[in-house]
């Protein structure tokens, strides 16, 4: 055997799927992203960051303006509210309530879409054609309409708000998912494992769902600023999170019948939901440019 | 064609079906509404004869043809609140909204087609930034919240305008502004990066060189083209207007069909709720269903799906 001369070039492995990720969001805009992280933390965090109690009703305090005013003082930085209750802290709550809300929706939402979407792109055929009808039929419903009805009958609560929101949210998911995983059983590699024996569990799960899983969370970040104006919006009408949690869509209600005497039980959440959406909508935007140019639209 | 007609509309009246059933069956099984309506010492013979009054000892399906047919006939039982019949509720409170609508819409157009046309020939100048950003802001600034703030600065501080209720001319411009922001947010981009897309065509590139003024060549041939996309978000629009609508009239104290499906939640006034929901959510499936249609017969790749 001939002896080869090997160069001495540098071997770089790819990227692992991480890494890529990560080296994507080096690229992301600052702002909007640390505005992200801010939001997240404090909802995690929310406990350490304030000493006061975001619902123990407090009435001799109530309707105290905030600490840079002349008659507020610096322990209610931003003012109470109609109970006595620190707006700062009942903000720094609502985030959490935020977070867990839309992070329980896009759960639901995004797991059914997924599994439905796996299902539908793969048996194809009849079960593809009906899911698919199904999903049509749902996103024909208005999500805010469908979920008051439903919170006005069922009562309030975390619980019927994630249901009811994402119930209607699978259908989008789905479809998309039904789309890549339809593309990909074009692919070789499919061929070869169904020639290898595998079960059809096993192409789903471990061949299939993997690569869906990008696609799906591009999808679902996406979704979230929306969400969060969503579930404020049902807060607001009284067919969300019911007090005593705080909500920043309640909150803004709970200000409304004092905007002449007392601005800041209205302005303060309505700003918090205002900047983590506005974040939120920033980073989607330049995710779907980077990723996809072609998508780039309203 | 035909075909994607016939499946479209079995699809959106299968949906109203659903629905309505969905309505019916969630209405019911929220428990008995006669416990609502009668005094608490009501006696066991009372309630039965309200039941029976109210066609509620009867089976479910038997219930569910007396509700459609009625309903179909316009009759959607009576008001627990004002105990009129609401039809008449409705009908006086839908003019309302809809002018309401109509006024949003003027403003949507009045605002909407030049800023989202300049900013796709202006491209990445001062001018398509500060586009960008009001649509960025439109989208992303919860809709009551904008509503309250503004009444705060315009009815409270200023006293320019009044904070609610509906009169004249001044009462629909901080209504009609709140929910337009967000239509010209949508539309305005989508305007933007569809007529972005039709600039950069071959036919557009020939109109230049024929010979054709810039004006031309913009607000008649590209214009033309680029509005199909979004006439058709535009119709999408239409259905989310509804459930907008909602929260601004709340707001602002509208007299509207959205303020109507609010209070009737709040006061549990289940005739109500199920007929206005019935209503809005059939208008928009119709809606949804007119679109894709229009869509369809003006772009026919989609009917193939």
């Amino acid at each position: 055997m001939a002896r080869t001369h090997t160069l001495d070039v540098p071997v770089e492995a790819a990227p692992g799927r991480a890494r890529k990720w990560i080296q994507i969001l080096r690229r992301a805009p600052i702002i909007p992203l640390v505005i992200i992280l801010l939001f997240v933390g404090t909802a995690v965090f929310a406990d350490l960051l304030t000493s006061h109690s975001p619902t123990k009703v407090q009435l001799p305090k109530r309707l105290r303006p905030p600490a840079w005013t002349p008659k507020g003082d610096w322990t209610y930085t931003i003012g109470t509210d109609t109970l006595g209750r620190d707006l700062m802290t009942r903000i720094i709550y609502g985030a959490r309530v935020s977070l867990v809300v839309v992070g329980l929706t896009l759960g639901l939402g995004g797991g059914l879409g997924l599994v439905l979407g796996l299902l539908a792109g793969y048996h194809g055929g009849r079960l593809d054609s009906f899911l698919m009808r199904a999903a049509d039929i749902t996103m024909a419903f208005p999500i805010i309409l469908f979920a008051i009805l439903l919170v006005a009958i069922l009562g309030g609560g975390m619980f019927n708000v994630v249901v009811s929101i994402g119930v209607v949210l699978w259908a989008r998911y789905a479809r998309v998912i039904r789309g890549e995983v339809l593309s990909l059983m074009q692919r070789d590699f499919i061929a070869r494992a169904r020639v290898n024996g595998c079960s059809d569990w096993r192409i789903i799960a471990v061949h299939l769902f993997p690569n869906v899983l990008n696609t799906l969370m591009v999808l679902l970040s996406l979704q979230v600023g929306w969400l969060i104006i969503v579930e404020s919006s049902l807060s607001f009408l009284g067919a969300g999170i019911p007090p005593p949690t705080p909500s920043w869509g309640s909150m803004i209600a709970e200000g409304r019948d004092y905007i002449t005497r007392a601005w800041w039980v209205s302005l303060f959440p309505g700003l918090a939901i205002a900047l983590t959406v506005l974040a939120f909508n920033l980073f989607g935007d330049w995710l779907r440019d980077t990723l996809d140019p072609r998508q780039r639209q309203v | 064609m035909q075909r994607y007609v016939l499946r479209r509309l079995g699809q959106a009246i299968l949906a109203l079906f659903i629905l309505s059933i969905l309505i019916f069956v969630l209405v019911r099984l929220t428990g008995d509404p006669t416990l609502l309506l009668l005094p608490e010492d009501a006696t066991a013979a009372d309630i039965r004869r309200l039941q029976h009054a109210l066609g509620l000892d009867k089976s479910w399906p038997v219930q569910y043809w007396i509700f459609v047919s009625n309903a179909v006939q316009g009759d959607f039982g009576h008001s627990i609140k004002g105990q009129i019949p609401v039809g008449d509720v409705i009908k006086e409170r839908l003019p309302h909204s809809l002018r309401l609508g109509a006024a949003s819409l003027v403003i949507t157009v009045i605002i909407a087609l030049p800023l989202g046309v300049l900013a796709a020939v202006n491209k990445d100048t001062m001018l398509d930034t500060i586009a960008k950003i009001i649509a960025v802001l439109g989208q992303s600034l919860p809709m009551f919240w904008v509503g309250i703030v503004l009444i705060q600065i315009f009815a409270v501080y200023l006293r320019l305008l009044p904070s609610g209720g509906t009169g004249g001319l001044a009462h629909y411009i901080l209504p009609a502004f709140t929910l337009g922001w967000w239509l010209v947010a949508g539309i305005m981009r989508l305007l933007r990066s569809s007529l972005l897309e039709v600039l950069d065509t071959e036919f557009i590139k020939l109109a230049r060189i024929k010979g054709l003024s810039d004006g031309r060549v913009i607000w008649k041939h590209a214009l033309r083209n680029a509005l199909i996309p979004v006439v058709t978000l535009g119709g999408i629009y239409m259905a989310i207007l509804i459930t907008a609508a909602i929260l601004v009239e709340t707001v602002f104290a509208w007299p509207g069909i959205g303020r109507l499906v609010y209070e009737s939640i709040v006061f549990r006034d289940f005739p109500v709720v199920q007929a206005v929901v019935l209503m809005t959510a059939g208008f928009v499936i119709c809606t949804s269903l007119v679109v894709d249609i229009l869509y369809a017969y003006l772009d026919p790749r989609i009917r193939y799906q």
